[in-house]
């Protein structure tokens, strides 16, 4: 550690969906990197401590050998307007201006973009659609919520500071005594280092969530169950009978939920169940449902790309305008049916998690990717840019997993480029291509619309 | 054919810390290659803590460590491993028309590696 440090305080944390911005951060400017994260949870500290800068990473390569930034933004912008179904995916950990340039360019490519949310809580997305979401911010939470309920998630480890920022320890106004003012249900099919904090744990049969729900909502509605719902679900009736008595007595009730219900059977109608719920119990008392996001701006992605094209994920432009459909035009879809030829991915790495036959379309075809490491991704890409890292090198806005926009206070400088300067280079570039490219095909009007797919 | 068990992919702390440091590290890869297993189902399969198990379904196949968790904790018949490329060989590609692939309940064999 060198004498030449600053603080920053209030700086924001955009590792995970809870985008805790109360950090004090204490920088070594001479090693350019960040030696202390007060209020950070383990995984903030490791965000934090990790991302230093590597001074002999090039900024840009192609096929692995160094190049200039513009060489590669030339390259990236030939290698989009080349192709014939180019995907944009990622988005996530990245800024709202970031995003935005992302989805212009796919705008000008008539390719096809689609986020991280498609694989985390895409079928709540699509529940929303269908069901509707009873919501609020997580400071109605902190203030109100006197029963606390987690299904499908472990925030203990996925989420740290949920417990003690927003939901169960904090003193609200109308729960002075923090958890001693609050009930905490945890619904899970196994014990994780999350269980401790719940007064009831909950443990269906794996894969029957769908099954508890449905029978919560007929409970709630007052109608009587089967004997046989504990050997159907795993949980006892007069488990389900105490909940729903607790959910329609409470006095402001909160549903969080994650992967545990998106991931496993049923997907969407799991999530969509639970919003349902959530709507029911409104008859009753104050109930909304929040999903738990995962990434520090996932929440961003689905609100940029909703604001740009009408739709949160899944977005086509073949036609020259945006078309919505999940199954079709979700990366794990464009990849593993193999309809896309050329990809540009933004600060994400599937290569290391999506589905192996996705992973081997994705490796056969030229690849754009922006990150701030190297990934199993990055290092097949045709073009590969090293960027810096957001809240930690650029500022920019970003949205809490409650839609709450939170602008980013930098610490530290980074040789290399952010995000939204090369993906604004890009965009420049395509523009000038796809111009070109309408001009040379002899049309003088309105730009034509490319042919269904 | 061994029994078969139902995989659970998920986050955890460890994965958390870890991918920070790199995803092309040593540490990330243990993370993700470690499968826990309530400690009844390693001892019917003879199984000890850091012993090689072979996973396998009709997508894929993959070799993990395994490691014991008190069967009040983890029950009879699930095994559990932070995600990463491990579980990703054994994840089917068909989203049912919703854009997420089945990642949280696959069935999958286990079988013990011999030594």
């Amino acid at each position: 550690m060198t004498e030449n440090t600053k603080i920053i305080e209030n700086a924001t944390c955009t590792f995970c969906g809870c985008v805790c911005d109360d950090m004090i951060l204490t920088v070594d400017l001479d090693e350019k990197k960040i030696i202390k994260s007060k209020n950070a949870c383990v995984l903030g500290r490791a965000w934090f401590a990790e991302h230093t800068i590597e001074e002999d990473a090039p900024a840009a390569m192609i096929d692995g050998k160094e190049v200039t930034v513009e060489e590669a933004i030339e390259e990236a912008a030939q290698t989009l307007t080349k192709a014939k179904f180019p995907i944009t995916y990622g988005l996530s950990d990245t800024t709202c201006e970031a995003q935005r340039q992302a989805v212009a360019i796919t705008d000008r490519v008539k390719g096809n973009i689609d986020t991280t949310t498609s694989v985390c809580h895409g079928p709540s997305g699509l529940a929303f659609q269908g069901v509707g979401e009873s919501t609020s911010t997580l400071g109605e939470v902190k203030n109100r919520a006197d029963l606390v309920i987690y299904w499908g998630g472990n925030p203990a480890e996925s989420h740290p500071r949920h417990f003690g920022r927003y939901a169960v320890t904090p003193k609200g106004m109308f729960t002075p005594r923090g958890k001693k003012d609050r009930t905490v249900v945890l619904i899970d099919v196994r014990k994780t280092k999350s269980s401790p904090v719940a007064d009831i744990l909950i443990r269906p049969k794996p894969g029957k969530d769908f099954e508890v729900l449905w029978a919560l909502r007929a409970l709630v509605k007052g109608k009587k169950l089967s004997d046989d719902i504990e050997e159907r679900t795993g949980v006892p009736l007069e488990v389900l009978q105490d909940l729903s008595d607790r959910m329609k007595n409470c006095r402001f009730g909160v549903l969080f939920f994650g992967m545990g219900l998106t991931m496993t059977r049923g997907r969407h109608f799991n999530s969509g169940a639970l919003l349902a719920l959530a709507t029911d119990l409104n008859e009753f008392t104050h109930f909304v449902a929040k999903p738990v996001r995962g990434h520090g701006n996932v929440t961003g992605a689905d609100n940029v790309v909703s604001w740009q094209t009408g739709y949160p994920f899944g977005v086509n432009f073949s036609r020259g305008y945006p078309r919505f459909n999940p199954g079709e035009f979700t990366t794990v879809d464009t990849l593993a049916n193999g309809h896309a030829d050329a990809a540009m991915i933004i600060a994400s790495d599937p290569a290391s998690n999506f589905p192996k036959k996705a992973i081997q379309h994705l490796k056969s075809i030229p690849i754009v990717v922006l990150d701030t490491k190297c990934t199993e991704t990055s290092k097949d890409a045709h073009v590969a840019f090293r960027t810096s890292t957001y809240g930690i090198n650029t500022t920019g806005t970003v949205y809490r997993m409650d839609d709450v926009p939170i602008t980013l206070r930098p610490a530290f400088e980074s040789p290399f480029p952010d995000d939204e300067t090369i993906l604004k280079g890009i965009n420049k570039r395509v523009n000038e291509l796809m111009l070109a490219k309408h001009y040379a095909s002899g049309a003088s009007g309105e730009v034509k619309v490319a042919s269904p797919i | 054919m061994s029994e078969k068990m139902i995989l659970i992919p998920g986050r955890s702390a460890k994965q958390g810390t870890s991918l920070n440091i790199g995803k092309l590290k040593d540490e990330y890869k243990e993370v993700t290659s470690t499968l826990e297993m309530n400690t009844d189902e390693m001892a019917k399969r003879g199984l000890v803590d850091g012993d090689k198990v072979r996973l396998s379904n009709d997508i894929g196949e993959t070799v993990v460590s395994c490691i014991g968790k008190k069967p009040e904790d983890l029950p009879n018949g699930m095994v559990f491993i932070p995600y990463g490329p491990p579980s990703s060989e054994l994840m089917a590609s068909d989203t049912a028309g919703c854009g997420m692939p089945l990642s949280k309940h696959m069935e999958v064999e286990i079988d013990k590696i011999s030594t």
